[in-house]
């Protein structure tokens, strides 16, 4: 998969500065602009996954890209089930892969 | 005989396998998809704990003998291919926060322990060691190790491919428009659809919410309301919750027969992960648009009962409809008014649990044997319905 990301200069419905914004995820810096979702700068970076499935350990990243499948969850700065495709980078956020282990069958508790 | 059962939900589902089972002819007639209604939209509550002592406890506490039955049935027909309904004896807390929440929680377990229900009574100590992430400020609890919970999805369309294995046809898309009636008019004796007749000894209107509408198309109104509700469904998470929880004021809401908004946190995870939180009760029609004043309440409710899931995320909302009878019994068996018609409907919130039973009944009916529990209660004609028919007529 190839991601494009525009010069927000060159952005044509609002062109704008280019604030660089640095998100950490699996012991590296990712680079991309103000605005950006974090799916967005994983994606530019050619990172297209980050969260491995809860039972049959697959990668995911972006499915619906828009809030609604919960496919593409990461944990930030200690929070879970954040969508990707939602959260907006301030700067400096820690994203984790996420994976969640299937509960064990409901034991007598 | 050939039977016609207008439905695909639990209750058409769980008729049509029993019937077939019996060696009946069984069509299943459903306007939409299978278990696209209520059993789609629900929690797949078995519960005996929210049951008041009298006849509708009686089917549940009936019910929880069977489902374990026939979770081990269906796995044996279906094999390991076909995905589990994730039938859970996982028991039931009832927590109470307030000292009027607490006497009315103790008493209302007192009576459904002579009514021979276990109905553990137990210290907040032991309610904690159950449930550790509960709030830990409990005036009261109770445990019943007889709630369970199954996938509701999976438990229709399970029955339904048990059904098929024995015979049964299942018809989707097909919508019941009217009654073939015999010539004197007084028998029906089948259904005219969108798509075909069906000639049937007996009809059984299992439509849920929908077969007060059904009902009336067969020229025999039956005075079933929708009561909307609506829950909330997290992420997948580790365990944190291992009961069906509930908070004390719930059982009220499911007694009341207020048009009004009621809502109470009930809560319960699933084998999947999720947690389920509800629940709201609302006569609304059939409006189904979700209301966030009705799932903040909710939600708010829920942290409360436990505290951990303000930093849960809120996954998926969706709101179902509860097929309510005004006097708060199902109607299991024949319309005495129209020969060949038969009605399995109005559980309100407990049809996935009562679903099975009530095919029992039914099929006892039809096949004039005797009834594993009395069904004269759950009769069309009972005294507590009457001016409800005469409103519905």
């Amino acid at each position: 998969m190839s991601a494009r990301a525009v010069p927000p200069a060159q952005d044509p419905v609002r062109p704008h500065p280019a604030a660089a914004v640095e998100i950490e995820f699996e012991g590296r810096t990712y680079r991309g602009v103000l605005g950006q979702s974090i799916a967005g700068i994983l994606l530019a970076n050619d990172v297209v996954d980050w969260r491995t499935t809860s039972v049959h350990q697959s990668p995911r990243g972006l499915f619906c890209g828009i809030g609604v499948c919960f496919d593409c969850v990461v944990t930030v700065d200690g929070v879970s089930d954040v969508r990707a495709c939602q959260r907006r980078v301030r700067g400096g956020e820690h994203v984790e892969r996420q994976h969640i282990s299937p509960p064990s069958p409901s034991q007598e508790h | 005989m050939r039977i016609v059962v207008v439905g695909a939900g639990i209750v058409g589902a769980a008729c049509a396998r029993a019937l077939t089972g019996a060696g009946f002819d069984v069509t299943v007639l459903e306007r939409g998809a299978v278990a696209g209604g209520t059993s789609s939209s629900c929690e797949g509550n078995l519960l005996v704990s929210d049951k008041t002592p009298g006849p509708e406890l009686d089917l549940a506490v009936l019910a929880s003998t069977r489902w374990p039955q026939l979770a081990v049935e269906l796995k044996d027909q279906l094999g390991d291919t076909f995905p589990s309904i994730e039938y859970e004896p996982k028991g039931g807390i009832v927590v109470a926060y307030s000292s009027a929440g607490a006497d009315a929680l103790l008493t209302f377990a007192e009576t459904q322990r002579q009514a021979g229900v276990r109905a553990r009574t137990i210290t907040p100590e032991e309610a904690l060691e159950l449930e550790p992430h509960l709030n830990p400020q409990i005036a009261a609890a109770v445990h019943y190790p007889d709630d369970a919970q199954v996938q509701p999805t999976i438990a229709v369309e399970a029955l339904l491919a048990s059904a098929r294995k024995a015979g049964a046809s299942v018809r989707t898309g097909e919508r019941v428009v009217g009654a073939l009636r015999d010539a004197s008019g007084d028998r029906i004796v089948g259904v005219h659809t969108d798509h075909a007749d069906h000639a049937a000894d007996a009809v059984v209107n299992a439509a849920g919410p929908w077969a007060g509408e059904v009902a009336a198309l067969l020229g025999a109104p039956v005075p079933v309301l929708p009561r909307f509700g609506m829950v909330l469904v997290t992420p997948r998470m580790s365990h944190r919750v291992f009961h069906k929880v509930y908070d004390a004021d719930y059982v009220g809401a499911t007694q009341s027969g207020d048009a009004d908004l009621q809502t109470s946190a009930v809560v319960e995870s699933t084998a999947a992960g999720t947690v389920l939180i509800g629940s709201s009760r609302q006569r609304v029609g059939f409006d189904d648009r979700l209301d966030v004043r009705v799932i903040a309440q909710i939600a708010a409710k829920a942290i409360a009962l436990f505290p951990f899931l303000e930093q849960a995320q809120v996954m998926r909302t969706f709101g179902g409809f509860r097929p309510y009878m005004p006097d708060h019994l199902p109607v299991i068996g024949p319309d005495h008014r129209v020969a060949g018609l038969y009605h399995v409907t109005g559980h309100e919130g407990a049809g996935i649990g009562l679903s099975v039973v009530s095919a029992d009944i039914l099929l006892a009916q039809l096949t004039q044997a005797v009834a594993p529990l009395d069904p004269t209660p759950f009769a069309l004609n009972r005294a507590t319905l009457a001016p409800h028919l005469k409103d519905a007529a």
